[in-house]
């Protein structure tokens, strides 16, 4: 690396999660990867970055990209394609409509990207049919935040994190899925011992390592929770009667719904209940932090309420150290909201069913068309393709198909559609593989634009890559399509900072009209000044610059105080049955992300789980006659997937847990959302993916294998499996497979597999008996390919093999292990410095490593992004932590 | 008083127990050795090397006539004992008669030879010892010279290769249908013959003899099917006998070969035997490991001590330079037969082992014998290798290594933490260790 000749190192943002982190890309001159640093003068990160972000560089390669447009899978040019996606949205909308036509966005997508987008749906088509994935991350929050504030607004500033006393986390596992935030709590905690973590999830996470207290609530039950915390402050008089008075409506009606509900439905001892009330009663400075284990649920918007209720009754909000905080998933998701990319609001959060806010639009835009009532929610989107009351939709930069839930349903009502766009940087994502037209998107690096993060701080994401091929920037695919409808000069922008400037001017006329989105001080940015843009917390306006929200008391509703919401808890929306008894959960995991079009495209990222595996507690697994590292069949009244058995009992009884990642291109059967609920919150409209009842079976096949391959294996020898997952190397691939029909020849199948000519040689091992196979494929001084096949889950030293597929002599290779000549390094724990497990627990068990930081030092690992910090701990003194257990 | 040891038989396990005794009651026995061949000890498994040219006799000579002068070993070599007078404790030989106190048989065996016509013929040899040796050089330092060599176990393809190496014409002739079958499977078998063939080596399989062809001096070698091979030499290597002629004459109780206790004594408490003319519970043993393994018992109970010999495991080993082969142990098919089996075609490697119980039974190597020895020692020592099953066939630097657990297959998955459950210790090897406090206990008991 650093022999490489760089350009000059740019500062741009973070695509991936919604902490915004600031980065230093510096591409490699005539290579296909890029230097990449954490930013140290971002707010967000001051220099850190995670296991994701620091393996940007790697994923910016063009393999595999989409360069062209394509039509019916056919190459062709962007005046063909523009053409035709505008004629074909055209004549849907003549023919039947403005309501006929959709648009299905992306918080990857940029503000820029987003305010076109909006703009074209809902002033110049004239329907509010535009939605983004972000309902499926954010969706509760906008609703709760808008009954409780009459705005969408993050109240708090990430700098709250670090003065609190106390952090809730609720729903979320900030160590894998916030890993800078979590990092910044972290090292506040250490710095401030005194600072109390409270973990709220059902299940134990890498989180939970730094938390105090856990409270492993019964799935979808944070309603009760908050209800007993919130009856609890009542009944203990720390309800802040001067700020009540003042400022808030519904008190009574809110404490008469909390007093009316049980805490019982937690399922949390009463002990544990009086820790976590005491903690948040005699803690002023608290921050209760909120994700999609809140937000995706069927009473999410109530979750959120629930939470932002015991902030308010007791006035702690909007002051340094406390608050309510949402953390987004996506980048852009709070970009996506204040240029109105949800299709239940207008724009620069001003409502879409208010007139006054719709006129002022409307005259700004000089709209010939505005929508005028709210457009479909996702889900209801994708239903009404499937009905056939959407004619046209275009899909940007997200990949439904996967993400969805029910996605075998989305994937047929994709395939419904008569015409579907897809822009996207890949052409082979489940999604686009639907598409009448495949539009070539600008990917990260390559496009320029703003993106708000969690605490409101916009910055902006900088080119530092020329755009490959025949693709361009979204914005502007989205304005040549605009233009081709015959909305040229509405959408005649030279630039993101064109747009940008009307975006701000629009929330100009935004804060004239009472609201918190007002970024009016920058409507007269010019390019120069725009393209220097430091990272600026939102509102940015004549008398003010970023800070905190509420602590005035001044909210906004009609009559400028907060409602605090009477809510009640409910039970999730599918029941668990005899015939379906565990609740599905499904989240990320550290070094993924969302559908692994990118994350996947790195060996780094993909060392640290390879596979889609299925969290279940021993009970439900002993049960279900399912053994640890056994296939399981996991199935709903949508659909069925596979994944690898972690027997645990991080997993509470009833509940499982498997990864959001795994799309058809990585697994065979690995895709989560397939088995996911459609249910969603009657107020939010997101969709609840946190607890689909289920029931699961062990998938009991001949044999199972684990390989390593060279080259791509043949997707051919992999589509008859009962079970494959690929994942790429640095040596090339690993497989996981099994299968229900032993082939009748493991030689010419395994060459079958890895693409070796049948003059290639085998080295085979064999035991008839146990069923072990050993089959190594080489030819001259290069190996195609190991597999190591057994009638149970494969024992073999992966890491080893994945690793000395090159080096190892094919001889080497067939043991399946490491001599002890070549120690293996185990299973990767930190993908930064690729070190592995049985390296770490070596040096351990080797030295006398005290403390997390000793393993860093004498290993490498968690010395450069430290993600994998939490998992490091659990290295030490394992015997000590059995004596705490008991 | 030191008592008389006399030795009839200066080979190698004589050679060893010599040296056990003089090691551990030097002084003890004044010691009379006899040899048929005109010559001390020399080490015959190195007949090979010396055969294929890569050594000299004086380089595989064990115990030279300084040795035998040092340890007053009285030398009577090229003096063949022809009888034993068990009541006066005298053996006889030309020369006239020796008094023991003790007496050791050592004599060996003698080779089989196949009762077809012209099997006398000058220019049939057997092979074992240095002038069988000597003559084959002979024979193949004429220009042109064409070998037979009937019979493809160990000593005829050492023989074979010996002989190609010095440049004749060999071809193998063998009445069974692959190599070796005593110590081969047929897979590993057919490895050898392309080895074989590859250095110009003919191999003739369930080739049955029925004449050496000639008059004066051997000519051809004729099979029952009619087809014959010309040749200037006939080696034959078919298989050997135990040598127990005079020991049968003594009244010795003799079966296949002399018959022993696990003491090494025979019938007549006086008189010893070891080596390859012995029977010991049955079985007759043809190879080097076994016969070192009764000099020790031997030498114990010479001088009073009790050792007790249980019989030797075999293994053998090709010594053909280039071809790297081992056998041991028992590999016929069998119910409770489980075998695990290595092909590697182009390295020109297979492995057989057969387990039987859990304990390795028998051994196959070929191409890669580098384990051979570590194999046979769990296979003489019955260890049960259940646990390192898997490993096994690759050698003891892999069978030795961290265990693997299953889970791996979970790529870098945190391992469970299952402190409160049955498994009770944490193994932290070849998992990631995530572990977790329980801290709901741990807090909510606080």
């Amino acid at each position: 690396m650093a022999k490489d000749t760089v350009e000059s190192f740019k500062k741009t943002t973070c695509p991936y999660c919604g902490v915004g982190c600031g980065v230093l890309a510096a591409a490699v001159v005539g290579g296909d990867t890029a230097h990449i640093k954490g930013d140290p003068d971002h707010p967000a990160n001051y220099g850190r970055l995670c296991s994701k972000g620091s393996a940007l560089g790697e994923t910016i390669g063009l393999t595999g990209r989409l360069l062209q447009p394509l039509i019916e899978g056919e190459a062709s040019t962007w005046n063909d394609a523009i053409t035709l996606t505008a004629s074909r949205f055209t004549s849907a909308i003549e023919k039947y409509g403005p309501d006929s036509v959709a648009f299905y966005v992306s918080g990857q997508l940029l503000t820029e990207d987003y305010y076109v987008a909006n703009k074209l749906m809902k002033g110049f088509i004239g329907s509010a049919n535009i939605d983004t994935n972000s309902r499926l991350c954010m969706a509760s929050s906008v609703a709760g935040h808008k009954r409780a504030f009459g705005a969408d607004t993050v109240p708090g500033t990430y700098e709250d994190l670090e003065l609190a006393d106390l952090i809730v986390l609720v729903g979320s596992n900030l160590a894998w899925c916030h890993p800078v935030l979590y990092q910044r709590i972290a090292a506040a905690k250490a710095t401030r011992p005194s600072m109390k973590v409270v973990n709220v999830d059902p299940r134990q996470t890498a989180t939970s390592d730094l938390a105090d207290l856990h409270l492993a609530l019964a799935p979808g039950s944070d309603v009760a929770l908050f209800n007993g915390l919130l009856a609890e402050i009542d009944r203990r008089g720390a309800i802040n009667q001067s700020y009540d008075e003042a400022h808030l409506t519904g008190v009574s009606d809110a404490l008469a719904a909390a007093y009316s509900d049980s805490s019982d439905v937690t399922g949390l001892a009463r002990h544990d209940l009086e820790a976590f009330f005491d903690l948040w009663i005699s803690n002023e400075k608290v921050v209760t932090v909120y994700s999609q284990g809140v937000n995706q649920s069927s009473s999410g918007a109530d979750k959120v309420n629930a939470i932002l209720n015991c902030h308010l009754a007791t006035g702690r909000i909007g002051r340094a150290g406390m608050g309510p905080f949402s953390v987004t998933g996506q980048p852009n998701a709070m970009g996506g909201r204040e240029t109105g990319g949800l299709s239940n609001m207008l724009a620069a959060h001003l409502e879409l069913t208010d007139r006054v806010h719709r006129d002022a639009v409307q005259r700004f835009w000089q709209a010939p068309a505005m929508a005028a009532t709210p457009g479909l929610k996702a889900v209801d989107l994708f239903q009404a393709c499937a009905d056939g009351s959407v004619k046209a939709i275009w899909i940007m930069s997200t990949n439904p198909a996967v993400s969805m839930p029910a996605a075998n349903r989305v994937r047929e009502a994709i395939a419904k559609c008569p015409f579907v766009v897809v822009s996207d940087i890949f052409a082979d994502t489940d999604t686009a593989k639907l598409a009448n037209v495949v539009l070539p998107a600008a990917g990260w690096g390559e496009k320029s634009g703003t993106v708000t993060n969690s605490d409101r701080t916009i910055s902006r994401q900088r080119a530092f890559l020329p755009v490959p091929g025949n693709a361009r920037p979204d914005w502007r695919i989205v304005c040549d399509v605009a233009g081709a409808m015959g909305w040229g000069d509405a959408f005649d922008f030279a630039n993101p900072a064109a747009i940008f400037r009307e975006h701000a001017a629009l929330s100009d006329i935004a804060g004239s009209l009472g609201r918190d989105f007002d970024i009016g001080g920058l409507s007269s940015l010019s390019d120069r000044e725009y393209d220097d843009l430091q990272p600026v917390r939102w509102p940015v306006k004549a008398d003010r610059e970023g800070g905190r929200f509420f602590a005035d008391g001044h909210f906004f509703t009609t009559d400028g105080k907060a409602c605090v919401v009477p809510v009640v808890s409910r039970p999730m929306a599918d029941p668990v049955t005899a015939a379906r008894p565990l609740r599905l959960n499904s989240g990320r995991v550290r070094d993924h992300w969302h559908t692994m079009t990118r994350t996947a495209q790195t060996p780094r990222l993909s060392q640290h789980i390879a596979e889609p595996y299925v969290e279940l507690n021993p009970v439900d697994a002993s049960e279900a006659g399912i053994a640890p590292a056994d296939l399981v069949q996991i199935t709903s009244d949508f659909g069925q997937l596979m994944a690898r058995a972690l027997v645990t009992k991080r997993s509470m009884p009833g509940s499982i847990f498997v990864p959001m990642h795994w799309a058809s291109k990585w697994a065979s059967d690995g895709c989560v959302d397939v088995a996911v609920t459609p249910a969603t919150d009657p107020i939010s409209g997101q969709p609840e993916l946190k607890g689909t009842p289920v029931s699961i079976a062990p998938y009991q096949p001949a044999w199972y294998a684990f390989a390593a391959s060279a080259l791509e294996p043949r997707t051919s020898a992999l589509k008859g499996l009962g079970y494959w997952a690929k994942a790429i190397t640095e040596t090339g691939w690993r497989l996981e497979l099994a299968g229900g029909i032993d082939p009748v020849d493991w030689v010419v199948a395994a060459k079958e597999l890895f693409k070796a000519p049948d003059s290639a040689h085998s080295a085979t091992y064999e035991d008839r008996v146990s069923g072990r196979k050993n089959v190594v494929i080489f030819e001259g001084n290069s190996t195609y390919g190991a597999i190591f096949l057994a009638r149970q889950p494969v024992a073999v030293a992966r890491t080893h093999i994945v690793a000395g597929l090159v080096e190892l002599s094919p001889q080497q290779l067939l043991a399946g292990r490491s001599s002890t000549a070549q120690a293996d390094q185990g299973a990767i724990v930190c993908s930064c410095m690729s070190v592995g497990s049985n390296t770490i627990a070596r040096a351990v068990s080797a030295g006398t490593l005290a403390t997390v930081d000793d393993i860093c030092e004498a290993t490498g690992a968690g010395t450069s992004c430290g993600s994998c910090r939490p998992e490091l701990k659990a290295f030490l003194l394992p015997q000590s932590a059995k004596l705490a257990a008991e | 008083m030191t008592k008389k040891l006399v030795i009839i038989g200066a080979g190698m396990a004589s050679g060893r127990l010599l040296e056990h005794l003089f090691e551990e009651a030097p002084g003890r026995f004044d010691v009379t050795l006899f040899g048929a061949e005109p010559r001390g000890n020399y080490d015959r498994i190195k007949l090979s090397p010396v055969l294929a040219g890569e050594k000299t006799f004086d380089q595989i000579v064990t115990h030279d006539a300084q040795w035998y002068a040092e340890n007053n070993v009285s030398c009577r070599f090229g003096e063949a004992v022809t009888g034993i007078d068990r009541q006066r404790k005298v053996v006889t030989t030309a020369k006239g008669k020796t008094p023991y106190d003790k007496l050791v048989i050592a004599t060996g065996s003698s080779p089989v030879v196949i009762p077809v016509p012209g099997s006398d013929l000058p220019g049939v040899v057997s092979y074992r010892d240095i002038d069988d040796t000597n003559e084959m050089i002979a024979a193949a330092s004429k220009p042109g010279g064409r070998a037979v060599v009937i019979g493809g176990g160990l000593l005829g393809l050492e023989a074979a290769a010996g002989l190609r190496l010095r440049g004749m014409d060999v071809t193998v002739l063998h009445l069974m249908p692959h190599l070796m079958e005593r110590q081969l499977d047929p897979d590993a078998a057919e490895m050898l013959r392309g080895a074989f063939e590859h250095r110009g080596i003919k191999v003739r399989l369930a080739a049955n003899t029925q004449e050496i062809v000639g008059d004066t001096k051997v000519e051809a070698v004729r099979l029952d099917d009619g087809t014959e091979f010309t040749c200037d030499l006939v080696c034959m290597a078919v298989g050997i006998r135990p040598s127990t002629a005079l020991a049968k004459n003594a009244g010795l109780s003799c079966g296949r070969g002399v018959q022993v206790d696990d003491h090494m004594r025979t019938s007549d408490p006086d008189i010893f035997a070891l080596g390859e003319c012995v029977e010991h519970r049955g079985v007759c043993y043809g190879l080097v490991a076994p016969l070192y393994d009764m000099a020790k018992v031997a030498s114990a109970t010479l001088i009073g001590k009790r050792k007790v010999y249980e019989g030797s495991y075999v293994s053998s080993k090709l010594k053909v330079t280039g071809i790297d082969l081992f056998s041991a142990g028992d590999f016929s098919n069998g119910s409770n037969r489980e075998e695990i089996v290595l092909r590697d075609a182009f390295g020109g490697i297979y492995k057989r082992i057969v387990l039987e119980d859990d304990r390795v039974v028998g051994v196959v190597m070929y191409g890669d014998t580098t384990d051979g020895a570590w194999l046979l020692s769990h296979l003489k020592q019955q260890t049960d290798v259940s646990g390192m099953r898997e490993a096994l066939i690759f050698g003891p630097t892999y069978a030795e290594g961290a265990p693997l657990d299953p889970m791996a297959a979970v790529a870098a998955l945190p391992g469970e933490a299952d402190f409160c459950g049955c498994s009770g210790e944490l193994e932290m090897q070849g998992r990631v260790g995530m572990i977790y406090r329980d801290q709901v206990v741990e807090h909510g008991a606080a």
